[in-house]
């Protein structure tokens, strides 16, 4: 029986819509920063050591 | 993508120079196997431990390895692997339990506001795991569907379909938050919209 849905709640569940976007894109960069922020972290020296050993285990030499 | 699965049954002699290069691009990739590592497990330092392992399996098994394919994929699956075989899920029950029943959230009035890092790290806690890996490597590690897809190891489907309802019950676990500073334990409202959420998502 609705024949015309009033424009004032067409008009916020647009607004919604747009808040819900916003709140996405906000949600997506606050997600790739804390990657981030790991990734640009100083590599702890240990990884490098513990590669420098398997190297001096190859297989070649025992 | 697969394909190079079964071992050939004469491999060719590796050089030093194969090893050096396989090296290099591993060096590279130490950094992001932190992330995604700290991302699974929540504490750093087991986290570096994870990515450790995973760095050492995959130089084990560098022989392996076709040069030119997608190596942060490879080694992203390694570690994916090896975090699953250990089963270390601890942390998300004890870190959640201790600290989202007892921190709530923060308010987010303004749409535009940044979301705290504190608040998406309890948020991300709360999803379950496959949800929040394949909105990871998606949405933060920069890898394609397919390519996350392979890396855990389900059809390209499955993890769009992983992605969209993390992003979904992500958003509506932070806007919870906003509600649930009055009152009771956040941790607890979160939880039961996901369970709720994961009922009617599998329903099919």
């Amino acid at each position: 029986m609705i024949e015309q849905r009033p424009s004032e709640e067409r008009r916020r569940s647009s607004a919604a819509m747009d808040e819900a976007r916003l709140r996405q894109q906000a949600i997506g960069v606050r997600l790739r920063q804390m990657f981030d922020e790991v990734v640009n972290e100083q590599v702890p020296e240990e990884f490098l050591d513990i590669l420098r050993r398997a190297d001096s285990r190859s297989p070649e030499n025992g | 993508m697969g394909g190079g699965d079964k071992a050939p049954a004469v491999r060719p002699p590796r050089s030093a120079a194969d090893d050096n290069a396989f090296k290099r691009e591993l060096v590279q990739l130490i950094p992001h196997l932190r992330a995604f590592a700290r991302t699974l497990c929540g504490d750093p330092a087991s986290a570096d431990d994870l990515a450790q392992d995973a760095m050492m399996k995959a130089w084990d098994a560098r022989a392996s390895f076709q040069m030119g394919t997608n190596m942060k994929a490879w080694t992203f699956m390694i570690l994916r692997n090896q975090f699953y075989s250990e089963k270390r899920r601890s942390w998300r029950q004890t870190q959640l339990d201790q600290e989202a029943a007892e921190r709530t959230l923060v308010a987010v009035d303004d749409p535009e506001a940044p979301v705290a890092l504190d608040e998406l790290r309890q948020g991300l806690a709360m999803l379950p795991p496959e949800q929040r890996e394949a909105l990871i490597l998606v949405g933060a590690g920069g890898f394609a569907y397919e390519e996350a897809a392979d890396i855990c190891g389900c059809a390209v489907g499955t993890v769009k379909s992983r992605v969209s309802r993390a992003r979904r019950a992500l958003h509506v676990i932070l806007e919870e938050g906003a509600y649930d500073r009055d009152g009771a334990s956040a941790g607890d409202a979160m939880r039961s919209i996901l369970a709720d959420a994961e009922r009617l998502s599998t329903v099919r």
